[in-house]
């Protein structure tokens, strides 16, 4: 009996490979978005968690101390809509150009051109419904460090290929093992409007079509349900119902993620939503500031890209934009505030930004259009844990959270500001800087809410 | 992506006073009964149905209260002067792909699981520009791609509201069906044979395959029918059978069986023109307008037995082969042989100018002035059986109206003013008085983002640091 807590504190070890014992950070200023600032604080790591936080916490006798003067430590970002984590995702090859397609396949297509076309919904084109981000995360991916060095702890991160492109996870940005790095699956059915290119290449190649689709598989998903229980109670004497993984697949998602650029978009899938009775949220948004009541009064959550629209580089000088086109992306960045003011609940997401000086512009972009810094803190951080129901383990610093945190010299968001430390499930990473620069002429990597 | 740029100039009409632009668009939205009553006075009235007057037009609520040469102004009335201007109902256009962000699903043969409504673009630009033409009400159609295309949308011009509230209430829902080159010529655009070269072809490729797709689909649509009407008896007698598959491609075709939709056929040629009567008529539906129908004029006397419409071109033709044999007097051979005829658009650009296609008819074929303006008016009205609602001048109907500074069938003729539901949606001369604004505003968007740019130069990716 009493080699019994040897055992598990040697399984413990085993299994956490990282520091042993506890970290504390001792006399920082510490930020738990939950609740008040605490001008001089200490938060003690353990285990993985987040094991006591405030301003007259004892250090413990094992643990080792990060003397916190002139430090701030908040919660780790999370990014509420990504494909961080998804190796696949990342490089992107040229080519495509369909209009409206994801130009690169995170997880393998379903229509690739060698099959045969579509020809109507009962074909389920570009549908992979029934991939989960959690068997295809790795910790592998290159774009991990640049991205911890972000501040990034968390992404919710999604397959990014088709119309039905599969389901997401809530994963941590680093682990030993894949399995290590999901803190929850069923994050949602992750949809982009794909549509064919021309007109021999299947069905759809309209945005109409998509939709449609989109329509049909709801419906025939209902009927399958419906039919596979109508067997499970009489199996005997009743033909069995086909089996079908684009319907399983979206019948195992409890909501889905809709792309929706311009007010039209976003008046168009709330109402498409509410037709199909399932939870929406709607991702992108650029043109937020001017949808804020059609939000408010759905009362639906927004994703938010921080890729503001910027002019295209090949645009034609002679050909200026319509006076829509640049409001748009003038009013863009005010989106946050706008939506912050009306009491939309919305998050921020990266969009692909992967470095750390882009993605601080990127906020203080929203910032300085008029929302306030906590509020955009709390889109990175806590809002996105609730949107996904983490918010229990996840997003602020609290006790018994999970120890994801980043640790700042200066103020999060602030151009200047030193990124020192990122925990990610206790474990301290210290970022590099300057991140490998891109390749000259490599195509950016694609993400989701950028196509549309 | 085409946007609005002067999607507020109607409203400043009313409220030159206040710039605020949120002041203005929740104006817009409020209901028509909070705005006081209208009265368009001293005006030449084409009331299309009940001849023409020189009087006034009272409008409340939304519709016409009252027409006459002499009415009572209510005390609350807003007067509007037209003297020596020309009051028109809206003109309706039958046949238009304006205001939706996608137009063909051209991947099938029948694609009657998509529609127009899920489409809808309100910031298209095109709305704007056809409400200065005088248009208040649009058929917006699926393409030509597609024996059975997709379902189509009527709408108002409300130019500013959301999607939803352009729709048309109360209009029965369209789909467009197409014959002759387009559909057979869809998904092998190189004109090779099907499965030549590395087109992947499409059925059909001949217009006998055009009559087979579309008897095939009502023969499935039969089917389907039956099945939920099976279901429907049984469910009726108590038991509890397993409810069919909901087939969203089917569905519309059998409220067409069932007079519940509204078929629009693109066509040209008479051979094809008879082909559909008689497809229709085998399956016992009826085609509510033929449209372009070139070769109407051959076969008109078929055309008014079957009791469609003919919806075409006053002198547009020859940009392809099946559209050659054309005459500009069509429109009024067949309005003389009894068919219901209006004239369309099919364009952005005609679109704005629907008023002088109506005139030409005047020259070819000489129609009176009323029956040149029921082409636009009242007669695509009673073929989107709408008519009862919009199409003439006559009290109770909606104040869809456009005031022409001059005779509406002269080509010097300009639209000063368009009402639809009894509001302001464009007015000629605030739309001048905006242009230095948006002009300016327009510059200082520019001039920022010029600023922005220099500022916010993007980090790195291999540029030194400034």
């Amino acid at each position: 009996m009493k080699r019994l807590p040897i055992l598990v504190l040697l399984m413990a070890s085993a299994l956490f490979a990282a520091p042993p014992g506890a970290i504390a950070i001792h006399n920082a200023r510490v930020i738990p978005v939950s609740g008040p600032a605490i001008a001089k604080g200490t938060v003690v790591l353990r285990n993985g968690l987040i094991e006591a936080v405030g301003a007259d916490v004892t250090v413990p006798a094992d643990a080792w101390v990060i003397e916190g003067d002139g430090l701030t430590v908040y919660p780790g970002l999370i990014d509420a809509l990504s494909t961080f984590g998804l190796p696949d995702a990342a490089p992107a090859p040229s080519g495509g150009g369909a209009r409206g397609a994801t130009p690169q396949p995170a997880t393998p297509a379903p229509a690739q051109p060698a099959a045969p076309p579509a020809r109507g919904p009962e074909d389920r084109p570009f549908t992979t419904s029934w991939l989960k981000a959690a068997d295809l995360v790795k910790p592998t991916d290159r774009r991990l460090e640049s991205v911890r060095a972000e501040g990034y702890t968390t992404a919710v991160t999604f397959p990014n290929h088709g119309i039905f492109a599969g389901q997401g996870a809530i994963v941590n940005l680093a682990g030993e093992t894949s399995g290590a790095m999901v803190v929850a699956e069923g994050a949602g059915q992750y949809l982009t409007f794909t549509t064919t290119p021309g007109f021999g290449g299947g069905f759809p190649n309209s945005l109409m079509g998509v939709l449609a689709y989109v329509r049909q598989v709801y419906l025939d998903a209902d009927h399958y349900k419906q039919a596979k229980q109508f067997y499970a109670a009489h199996s005997r004497g009743t033909p069995r119902p086909e089996f079908d993984r684009a319907l399983e697949g979206v019948l195992e998602s409890s909501r889905v993620l809709l792309p929706a650029t311009r007010r039209v978009e976003v008046d168009r899938l709330l109402r498409f939503a509410n037709e199909l009775h399932v939870e929406a949220l709607l991702y992108g948004l650029p043109e937020g500031y001017r949808s804020a009541d059609l939000l408010k009064n759905a009362a639906a959550t927004a994703l938010v890209s921080l890729k503001w629209p910027e002019k295209a580089k090949d645009s034609d000088p002679e050909e200026p934009d319509s006076i829509r086109v640049l409001e748009v992306r003038d009013h863009a960045p005010s989106t946050p505030a706008v939506l912050a003011r009306s009491g939309v609940r919305f998050a921020l997401y990266s969009g692909g930004i992967d470095r750390r000086a882009d993605l601080f512009k990127a906020v203080k972009r929203a910032i300085d259009a008029g929302l306030a810094p906590e509020d955009a803190l709390r889109a990175m951080t806590l809002t996105p844990a609730e949107i996904y129901g983490v918010a229990d383990r996840l997003g602020s610093i609290e006790k018994g959270k999970i120890a994801n945190l980043v640790v700042t010299k200066g103020d999060l968001f602030v151009d200047k500001t030193e990124v020192k430390y990122v925990f990610v499930d206790g474990v301290k990473f210290e970022p590099v800087e300057e991140p490998p620069p891109a390749k000259p002429g490599a195509p950016e990597a694609s993400n989701p809410g950028e196509n549309q | 992506m085409k946007f609005a740029c002067c999607r507020r100039s109607w409203a400043s009409f009313w409220l030159a006073p206040l710039t605020s632009r949120r002041l203005v668009l929740l104006f817009a939205t409020s209901l028509a009964a909070a705005t006081p009553p209208i009265v368009i006075q001293n005006a030449t009235i084409l009331t299309v149905t009940k001849g023409t007057l020189n009087g006034s037009v009272l409008i409340r609520d939304g519709k016409i209260a009252e027409v006459g040469e002499k009415i009572m102004v209510p005390a609350d009335a807003k007067v509007i002067d037209a003297s020596g201007q020309f009051v028109m109902p809206g003109i309706i256009d039958c046949h238009s792909h304006i205001a939706a962000d996608s137009i063909n699903e051209g991947s099938v043969s029948v694609s009657s699981m998509v529609g127009i409504e899920d489409v809808l673009n309100p910031d298209d630009i095109s709305i704007y520009r056809a409400v200065a033409g005088g248009v208040t009400t649009a058929n917006i159609l699926h393409g030509s791609a597609n024996s059975i295309g997709g379902k189509c949308t009527v709408i108002k011009l409300r130019w500013g509201k959301d999607a939803h509230d352009m729709i048309f209430q109360g209009a029965l829902p369209g789909i467009k069906f197409a014959l002759g080159e387009n559909p057979k010529r869809a998904g092998n655009p190189t004109g090779q044979r099907i499965g030549a070269g590395n087109v992947q072809g499409r059925y059909p490729a001949t217009r006998m395959g055009v009559e087979d797709v579309i008897r095939e689909a009502f023969n499935e649509a039969k089917v389907y029918q039956q099945s939920w009407k099976d279901y429907n008896e049984k469910i009726a007698q108590g038991e509890q059978p397993a409810a069919p598959r909901r087939d969203l491609k089917l569905e519309p075709l059998v409220e067409v069986l069932e007079g519940k939709r509204l078929v629009h056929a693109h066509c040209y040629r008479a051979d094809e023109i008879l082909m559909l009567l008689r497809v229709a008529d085998d399956y016992g539906f009826k085609i509510r307008t033929l449209q372009h129908v070139l070769e109407g004029y051959k076969v008109a006397k078929e055309i008014a037995a079957h009791g469609a419409g003919a919806s075409t071109f006053s002198d547009w033709w020859a940009y392809k082969l099946e559209a050659f044999d054309a005459i500009p007097y069509n429109a009024a051979i067949m309005t003389r042989k009894g068919v219901l005829v209006s004239l369309n658009s099919d364009s952005d650009e005609l679109m704005r100018h629907l008023n002088d296609e109506a005139a030409k008819t005047m020259k070819y074929g000489g129609l009176n002035e009323t029956e040149a303006l029921s082409l636009v008016t009242i007669n695509p009205a009673k073929q989107l059986m709408i008519d009862n609602r919009v199409g003439s001048i006559e009290v109770g109907k909606d104040a869809d109206l456009t005031i022409f500074d001059k005779h509406p069938l002269s080509n010097y003729a300009k639209v000063e003013k368009v009402f639809i539901d009894g509001q302001l949606y464009f007015d000629r001369a605030s739309d001048l008085a905006d242009r230095p604004e948006r002009e300016t505003e327009k510059k200082k968007l520019m001039d920022k983002e010029k600023e922005e740019q220099k500022k916010n130069a993007p980090v790195g990716r291999g540029r030194p640091a400034a």
